[in-house]
């Protein structure tokens, strides 16, 4: 058991960024991504069809295609990249940040799906309700809407963050395998991998990425296990 | 307090167009399925924004398409009961109660908790959550909830509709008290004539999204022709009676009504009472002479003002009986031998067995018990 824990410091490195990357990524989404599954599931308006299209782009294009977008974009060159770097001082290429931009975004289809499908499912006529016992939009949304699609929030963050945990594609296209900075657990499998002798410190990072991803599932199964029990829906 | 409405609505080829006002305790918007009276409460609570029209509670305006006016439903303080319920799942049956009294200025806070939660008998309830729920108990919490947001006005949409008979036996009696204890006006939408006839002060009622007819519920309940057809045969007069005593050797209460002593079943409810009962015009005969000989015990003279076409081979025959106006629905043929006329002298037959629970109201009736 001894060579499964004795990681060496670059394997725990990659270990400890994974989590902040995919975390990053996850509470970071989660914003955009409410207000975009409400908008998609209430709104009525015209380039509906498109959104839905551009936000499930990730889901469908090659991740290496979505990652080269990125690297267009967000590059230092790249239009939003510059007016970032030059006005705020955020920089993502090559950088850890860029690593959770491009996890954020490849798992942000699958955040958005999770969310519309609870915001679909939420009784409107409890909202009216609320309303006429004196709650405002925002007091209705906060104390009423948010509770009732608590679970779907916490799947998709789940997804969001678990996606994030596996990527590889976009992020090494976008912010290339750079240990300690933008070196994630597949880029180090994957690092290992191609040289000999690496299949050892590949299988304890496959491993500890099993490990992490069932973590989260289990978690959020719980969560959401004790949530329903809460509100007891029949 | 008084509730005035004038408004015209379209939704799809369902035209809502309307105008009434109110001043009654528990004003019933009464008629059948699709007649437009949920559109209408619809409006007053704020759920729906018409084409045009007015609204105003106590001479506040709600919604004046001519001067671009609509008050968002959060700021009407108008208090809604739903057909549904429409509990909080994810709250608690106390969370639901004391949802509303969050978003009431301080200083209009009027409904006190233990009150309300005594008046409507859910303290047992408060820690349960709504899905472990009765029907009954539900839409108690409901009306609950929406007293405790200390409303101005307090609309009811067919909160028994959804409910088996006892479960509205156990309700109705909570529905008068809040009629009679708060200072709350209420709105009512109802296809029942039971529920109406016994609760409303006031009825308007509509027919395809049209008010065909407003005013106290006795003169109201007596145009049977108004009623939906469904529901004609629940139609005759509403009299307001006191209990005068019981006879409890025979099992009956006796009533004292304008047009004389009335017996019914026994009712449980004290001497001095004041209960509201309903006749069904199908229920009553019409006998030129005093009866003799006759198994029924209710015998009231009085004097025929009105005979109207009935459904079908029928006449409606309304009788002034000292005051108090009793209906009976009699056959063609029965009006053409008897020689029934205005002004003639009669009496109106009742059987005492043809009150039910469903026409005495509050005192249901119960085994007699010695």
């Amino acid at each position: 058991m001894n060579w499964l824990l004795d990681l060496t410091p670059d394997e725990w490195n990659a270990v400890r960024l994974s989590i902040k990357v995919a975390t990053v990524a996850m509470i970071a989404s989660l914003p955009p991504g409410i207000l975009i599954a409400l908008v998609l599931a209430r709104g009525q308006f015209w380039g509906k069809t498109l959104l839905n299209g551009l936000v499930h782009l990730p889901l469908i294009l090659p991740p290496v295609v979505t990652g080269y977008l990125l690297l267009l974009t967000f590059g230092r060159r790249g239009p939003a990249g510059a007016f970032l770097a030059e006005h705020f001082g955020i920089v993502f290429s090559f950088r850890w940040t860029g690593a959770a931009l491009a996890c954020g975004i490849m798992g942000f289809p699958l955040m958005v799906r999770a969310i519309r499908l609870s915001v679909e499912a939420v009784d409107r006529r409890m909202e009216a309700a609320a309303g006429t016992l004196g709650a405002n939009p925002v007091w209705v949304f906060t104390t009423i809407t948010l509770p009732l699609i608590l679970p779907g929030l916490i799947a998709g963050a789940i997804l969001s963050f678990a996606k994030a945990m596996g990527e590889f594609g976009a992020t090494i296209t976008f912010v290339s395998n750079i240990p300690n900075e933008t070196q994630t657990l597949p880029s180090a499998i994957y690092t290992f991998t191609q040289v000999p002798g690496g299949d050892e410190g590949a299988l304890r990072l496959t491993l500890i990425s099993i490990v992490i991803s069932m973590a989260a599932l289990v978690a959020s199964e719980v969560l959401a296990r004790r949530i329903g029990r809460r509100m007891d829906i029949e | 307090m008084t509730v005035l409405v004038d408004i015209s609505h379209r939704l799809g080829d369902f035209a809502v167009d309307a105008s009434f006002e109110s001043a009654g305790r528990l004003t019933a918007l009464f008629g059948p399925s699709g007649s437009g009276k949920t559109t209408l409460i619809n409006l007053i609570a704020g759920l729906i924004r018409p084409d045009r029209g007015r609204i105003a509670v106590d001479g506040r305006g709600l919604v004046d398409t001519d001067a671009g006016l609509f008050v968002p439903k959060h700021r009407r303080r108008i208090g809604m009961v739903f057909q549904d319920a429409r509990l909080f799942p994810h709250m608690s049956v106390a969370g639901n109660l004391r949802y509303g009294r969050w978003f009431t200025p301080a200083a209009e806070r009027y409904a006190d908790f233990d009150a309300v939660v005594e008046l409507l008998g859910i303290g047992h309830l408060l820690d349960r959550r709504p899905a472990k729920l009765s029907g009954g108990e539900k839409q108690r919490v409901a009306i609950g909830r929406a007293l405790l947001a200390s409303p101005k006005l307090l609309l009811m949409d067919e909160p028994l509709a959804s409910l088996d008979e006892a479960r509205k036996a156990e309700i109705l009696p909570y529905i008068e008290r809040l009629r009679d204890e708060t200072k709350i006006p209420i709105v009512y939408v109802s296809h029942s004539v039971a529920e109406v006839a016994r609760l409303a002060s006031d009825v308007v009622v509509l027919a395809q999204g049209h008010v065909v007819a407003s005013g106290a519920t006795g003169a109201i309940m007596q145009r049977l022709d108004l009623l939906p057809a469904e529901e004609r045969g629940e139609g005759g007069a509403v009299l307001d009676t006191k209990v005068l005593h019981h006879d409890e050797a025979f099992g009956m209460s006796v009533l004292g009504s304008l047009a004389g002593d009335i017996r019914v079943p026994r009712l449980a409810v004290p001497v001095g009472a004041p209960v509201r009962i309903r006749i069904r015009a199908r229920d009553v005969m019409i006998a030129t002479e005093a009866p003799v000989g006759l198994s029924a015990l209710n015998i009231l003279p009085g004097m025929i003002v009105a005979v109207r076409p009935g459904m079908g081979p029928t006449v409606e025959i309304a009788i002034d009986c000292n005051g108090a106006i009793v209906l009976a629905r009699i056959t063609e043929q029965s009006k053409h031998t008897l020689r029934l006329r205005l002004g003639g002298k009669v009496f109106a037959v009742i059987k005492t067995v043809s009150f039910d629970s469903a026409t005495t109201g509050a005192g249901l009736p119960v085994e007699a018990d010695g």
